[in-house]
């Protein structure tokens, strides 16, 4: 595979291999960094990130992790300060930043945003969020924090929890974990269970999947328990949301049934999904999971510049 | 097809098996309407044994090759088609569902930036029977009635 001048745009796009190539650059790089303190693959070269709507945290990440591999960054972070709100195309933006930098990282409100920017570009594209539909980054670095906790993906029975129907984050790691031999259990509310088309296509691929709506039956059964947010526009009223609410929340009464090893993500913001209680148990990954993101994305931005050697 | 003699043409493609009322569009996702000199006929709600009604249409002076005409299986997917050369019927086929449809379907969502920026709209064949589709763009799917509804 070649990766110099590759773009990021799905998941979907990405076979069992290179996955795992990506997992292991970025193992690399975190290592190198430890002993190094900084490196300089990228120096010279400019990451130019648009954020045609803001999402702070994934924009730092990214920045950061530009930054770590040597390199500098310009970029907008949201669209109202752009010449995009005076009805520039894409299209266009695209074309003009790309006189300007080497590698872009695109968040768009639209879906196929980073499809199309991607074709327009010379450059490689990575994509940082399109609309509901792919955030490629987010699912590979999750992949690298489990691996990293576990040494392992295959043989692990996996929890996601929460907003099953819409989330685009559970979808996208389902898929993806459908590549090794896992167990997964789906734990929602009734109204929002995962389509039956993924879940379908999940068990074509090999995965034993049980859906369950309670957390408490399933928990003691997890080796991780990955959590989202329910939100509250799901519901058609207060009440119906505030008991689901309640019975989803990850607190030390609930993890009382937990293995010791288990761990939990969460791919944050939360709001109250995860209690603070947690956060100092040996359980809590979500914090080691927000610093996965900067090794994770290093390895793509130093293999799609194809800076890395190799 | 005694009836049809009248119209029978000396060279070019026939058309047949096109659910009835859809041979106009037939004719326009094929550009047909711009085709220059040739003869271009319509027969529409023609009685038919397979389909009840059906449309035939038939354009002389231009050979249809499969994959021209593969663009329209989404509206008639049991089309066939005759190369006719010299009042004779030198070569026949289906059409099939292609493996991408580009430019003739429109995205049903909303959000998708197909409906939003200057694109081809692109789409790739998931599943023919029942026929299913995924957006190159958004990557919805859209399946019956949606891509229809969509051409
Ligand atoms: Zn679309």
């Amino acid at each position: 595979m070649e990766w110099k001048g590759r773009d990021v745009i799905s998941i979907r796009d990405f076979s069992k291999e290179e996955i795992e190539f990506v997992l292991r650059v970025a193992e690399r790089l975190e290592e190198e960094l430890n002993e190094k303190g900084s490196l300089d693959y990228a120096r010279g070269k400019i990451l130019a990130t648009l954020f045609f709507e803001p999402s702070t945290r994934t924009r730092l990440s990214f920045e950061s992790a530009m930054h770590r591999l040597g390199g500098s960054v310009i970029g907008f972070a949201s669209a109202s300060s752009t010449s995009v709100k005076k009805g520039e195309s894409l299209a266009d933006t695209i074309k003009t930043v790309e006189q300007y930098s080497d590698v872009i990282v695109i968040r768009h409100p639209m879906e196929g945003a980073a499809r199309l920017a991607a074709e327009v570009a010379e450059i490689p594209v990575i994509n940082a969020g399109d609309g509901s539909n792919q955030h490629p980054t987010q699912t590979l670095l999750d992949l690298y924090t489990i691996k990293k906790a576990f040494g392992k993906i295959d043989g692990l029975t996996i929890g996601l929890l929460g907003d099953l129907k819409y989330g685009r984050t559970v979808h996208s790691l389902a898929e993806a974990l459908a590549f090794y031999e896992v167990e997964l259990y789906l734990i929602s509310p009734e109204l929002l269970r995962m389509p039956k088309h993924i879940i379908e296509e999940l068990r074509d691929r090999g995965v034993k999947v049980y859906e369950s709506t309670s957390l408490e039956e399933t928990i003691p059964e997890l080796d991780l328990l990955y959590v989202t947010r329910i939100q509250r526009e799901r519901f058609p009223d207060e009440q119906e949301y505030l008991k689901v609410k309640g019975s989803y929340q990850v607190n030390l009464e609930v993890l009382k049934n937990a293995k010791e090893t288990l761990k939990v993500m969460h791919p944050l913001p939360r709001v109250d999904e995860i209690h603070p209680e947690v956060d100092k148990t040996k359980h809590a990954l979500y914090f080691r999971q927000v610093f996965s993101g900067v090794p994770v994305r290093m390895a793509l931005l130093g293999l799609t510049l194809g800076v890395l050697g190799e | 097809m005694a009836e049809l003699k009248v119209s029978a043409i000396r060279e070019g493609t026939v058309i047949d098996h096109i659910p009835a009322g859809k041979g106009l569009e037939v004719i326009k996702i094929l550009g047909l309407n711009r085709v220059n000199g040739g003869i271009l006929l319509l027969a529409a709600h023609v009685p038919s044994k397979k389909l009840g009604r059906k449309d035939i249409v038939k354009v002389e002076g231009k050979f249809l090759s499969e994959e021209e005409v593969n663009k329209i299986a989404l509206i008639a997917p049991n089309a066939t088609v005759n190369i006719v050369r010299d009042y004779k019927v030198t070569e026949k086929f289906k059409v099939d569902v292609p493996e991408e449809i580009t430019g003739i379907l429109r995205c049903a969502n909303p959000n998708c930036v197909s409906n939003h920026e200057y694109t081809t709209s692109r789409f790739y064949v998931v599943s023919k029977d029942p026929l299913k589709v995924r957006c190159h763009y958004c990557e919805r799917t859209m399946e019956g009635e949606e891509i229809l509804r969509n051409l």
